[in-house]
């Protein structure tokens, strides 16, 4: 069978597109791997973006209104890019019964951020999961990847202006 | 390798083990990880080669040792004439040097965490009867304490006809909520026709305050996978996914790390043990959707598609998979079955109560003492779970609920903490066993408040495939928010009854059947903290 398709070449010269090509290589450019795929995106590249749905359709020979489907269906994936730092407060059971709503409203309060929301300085960004699964040190929050358990409204607003005020 | 190599590898492994009087074991599972555990490891290491005792003690990270609120915890197990184990708490790397220091002398008092504490003497193992015994990331040590010997046993003695017999007889259900029984499922999937067979174990475990999945695939990856490939030899299948939360790295980590163990020790691939069996697994991360746990909307997940639940029947068993026979089981599930077959089905039935058998792995949390992961025979009363394992409510408070089966589930309150729980009890009460998640609320919580949020969960989750579901959802979540402000009326809480049973009765998939359970269950327990929220002129004119 004479195969009459181009692999569409990858949107820029950028290194991050070659790791996603190897991701969709590996499932044999199959449709099935979508999500594989998105995952791939968002982990070198932090976020999914127009240009990336593009490249998947093509690559992938799928409606690109299915790759926008699948990427807003699930709550995983980001669509914008998230700030230098981001904070995000688990909402499981567990930390909502030890207080997250508390967190929250004092984070709100303090640094005037609605969930979901990145600062105007781009520093830091305050996003939620439904339950990172380590309910027993609820109240949780992750700090840049770092899970850190049994936190105060007080802990969490001091870790987010220690980012605010400094770089590190 | 053949399945004598494999045994070499558990001798050898063992002769390993007894060429050291001391074994210092690191809980390394997510809890104790994300406090530091490594740094603890390491320090414990580094103090081992600073006293030049590499001879004597080994250092190694372990899966979840159970108390999860008392983290990091620290083993210290000394083999010789009078067998001793010492359980640290709340260790800190600093704390490196007197820990073993004191190895083969007195304990380190204020780090010491007694071992004869209920939540430990109370439980049963069998899911987690190696977890924190064994390094999750060494092959080595799972075939060391009996992993794949049921793999050897069924491949070698067993055709796969024995295999589903043992697991009828068994008497196992589904682990995942439902307790559909598993035996049943195997043999409707054997029976089915189909080249192709998938197998597929479900570790979307999205119950928010459930963690027992996450706990076995980090402390015991060897364990699913060998019941995977047992099933798969049962049911005919060739291929199998592994779907776990991509929230989860760690354990989709050791997991993809134990697949590799596996392929190379000739566990998973072509002619497993030398036998004309293959099997291949891969791993396939979700993306952050509740809706799918349920089973044909995790199967569209899995095809790269929006996880939207279908219509059942046809079931997966008969239609799954690209359209394939597929077995589903959750990861509970499969990590029951090696044990079953190592130990027969009789050993197994004769655990837990006449309708539920075996044990059953919870995730306790919320506002009690002792948090954390356990394991209990079916049968067990909730108070011993709250007040003999969990220690009770902190703080001098009154207990005022257990919540079970998380969005799907229901709040039971204190006059039932008599009932054993199993499958039939607890649907009895208005809640479901589900997958295993259990938050204990006190007193001071509002149990409308807690509708609220599970509420909010479904509206959030809801696929919208299904309008009432969809559009259902939305509303009762609305109701709530008016009551919770206090500016409902009568017919606002009428209102929401029927609700509740027209989304309970007209939707698509378990999300919103079960979505009404938390507001139907708080209604029937706690209804006068519905009522007290009432505008106040409704009260009078009724």
């Amino acid at each position: 069978m004479r195969m009459d398709f181009n692999q569409p070449s990858p949107p820029s010269e950028d290194n991050r597109w070659k790791m996603v090509t190897a991701a969709m290589r590996k499932h044999g450019f199959k449709a099935h791997s979508l999500i594989e795929t998105l995952h791939t995106v968002q982990e070198v590249f932090g976020y999914l973006d127009e240009t990336a749905f593009h490249y998947i359709a093509a690559a992938l020979r799928v409606p690109l209104s299915q790759v926008y489907g699948v990427a807003t269906f699930y709550h995983f994936f980001n669509l914008k890019p998230p700030g230098e730092h981001t904070c995000v407060l688990c909402t499981g059971t567990a930390c909502f019964i030890k207080g997250v709503p508390e967190i929250l409203k004092a984070v709100q309060d303090h640094m005037r951020l609605q969930l979901g929301e990145t600062t105007p300085d781009n520093k830091v960004s305050l996003l939620s999961a439904r339950c990172v699964g380590a309910c027993g040190l609820a109240p949780v929050a992750v700090f840049d990847g770092e899970v850190a358990g049994n936190l105060t409204p007080a802990d969490v607003v001091n870790r987010m202006q220690r980012w605010m005020n400094h770089d590190t | 390798m053949t399945p004598e190599e494999i045994q070499t590898i558990a001798v050898n492994q063992q002769k390993v083990r007894h060429k050291t009087p001391y074994h210092v074991c690191v809980c390394t599972a997510a809890a104790c990880h994300s406090m530091q555990s490594d740094q603890v490891k390491n320090m414990l290491f580094e103090e081992v080669r600073a006293r030049g005792l590499e001879k004597e003690c080994t250092v190694r990270g372990v899966g979840c040792l159970g108390l999860c609120s008392e983290g990091p915890l620290v083993v210290v197990e000394s083999d010789g004439d009078h067998p001793t184990q010492r359980l640290y708490k709340k260790v800190k790397a600093e704390d490196a040097p007197r820990i073993i220091g004191q190895m083969g002398k007195e304990p380190v008092a204020d780090l010491l965490c007694p071992s004869d504490l209920p939540f430990f003497t109370k439980q049963k193992k069998i899911v987690l009867e190696n977890s924190g015994l064994i390094d999750p990331e060494r092959v080595e040590d799972a075939i060391a304490l009996g992993g794949y010997a049921a793999l050897i046993q069924a491949l070698t003695d067993m055709t796969p006809a024995e295999v589903i017999e043992e697991i009828v007889h068994s008497g196992l259900r589904g682990r995942g909520g439902a307790g559909y029984p598993t035996g049943l499922k195997w043999s409707t999937v054997a029976k089915a026709v189909g080249a192709k067979k998938y197998v597929v174990c479900n570790g979307d475990e999205g119950d928010p305050g459930a963690f027992m999945d996450r706990s076995v695939l980090e402390s015991d990856p060897h364990r699913v996978l060998e019941g995977m490939i047992i099933a798969a030899y049962a049911v005919g299948a060739q291929e199998g996914y592994v779907y776990v939360r991509a929230e989860y790295p760690l354990a989709i980590k050791r997991l993809r790390n134990a697949i590799r163990q596996a392929q190379r020790l000739g566990l998973l691939g072509n002619n497993i043990l030398g036998t004309p069996f293959h099997f291949h697994v891969d791993v396939r991360l979700g993306a952050g959707a509740f809706v799918c746990g349920e089973e044909t909307a995790l199967l569209a997940s899995i095809e790269g598609l929006r996880g939207s639940p279908r219509p059942r029947p046809p079931y997966p068993a008969q239609y799954g998979l690209w359209g394939c026979p597929t077995l589903i089981n959750n990861v509970e599930t499969f990590a029951n079955i090696a044990p079953i077959i190592r130990k027969g089905s009789a050993w197994f039935a004769g655990i837990g109560t006449e309708k539920s058998k075996g044990t059953k792995v919870f995730a306790l949390a919320g506002q009690v003492k002792h948090t954390g992961l356990i394991e209990v025979p079916m049968g067990t009363t909730l108070r011993e779970i709250v007040f003999e394992i969990g220690g009770g409510i902190p703080e001098g408070k009154q207990f005022k609920a257990i919540q079970t089966g998380g969005p799907s589930g229901g709040c039971i309150p204190e006059k039932y903490l008599d009932m054993p729980v199993d499958y039939d009890s607890l649907s009895e009460l208005g809640s479901i066993m589900g997958s295993g998640g259990m938050i204990v609320i006190d007193e001071t919580s509002s149990m409308v408040d807690v509708a609220k949020y599970f509420m909010e969960f479904c509206v959030s989750e809801s696929c919208g495939k299904c309008v009432p579901c969809r559009v259902g959802t939305d509303q009762m979540h609305r109701l709530l928010e008016k009551i919770a402000k206090q500016k409902a009326t009568r017919n606002d809480l009428a209102l929401l009854e029927d609700l509740c049973d027209l989304v309970k009765k007209t939707s698509l998939c378990g999300l919103g059947q079960t979505a009404p359970n938390p507001v139907l269950s708080t209604l029937r327990y706690f209804r006068h903290e519905y009522e007290s929220l009432l505008r106040a002129e409704s009260h009078a004119r009724s």
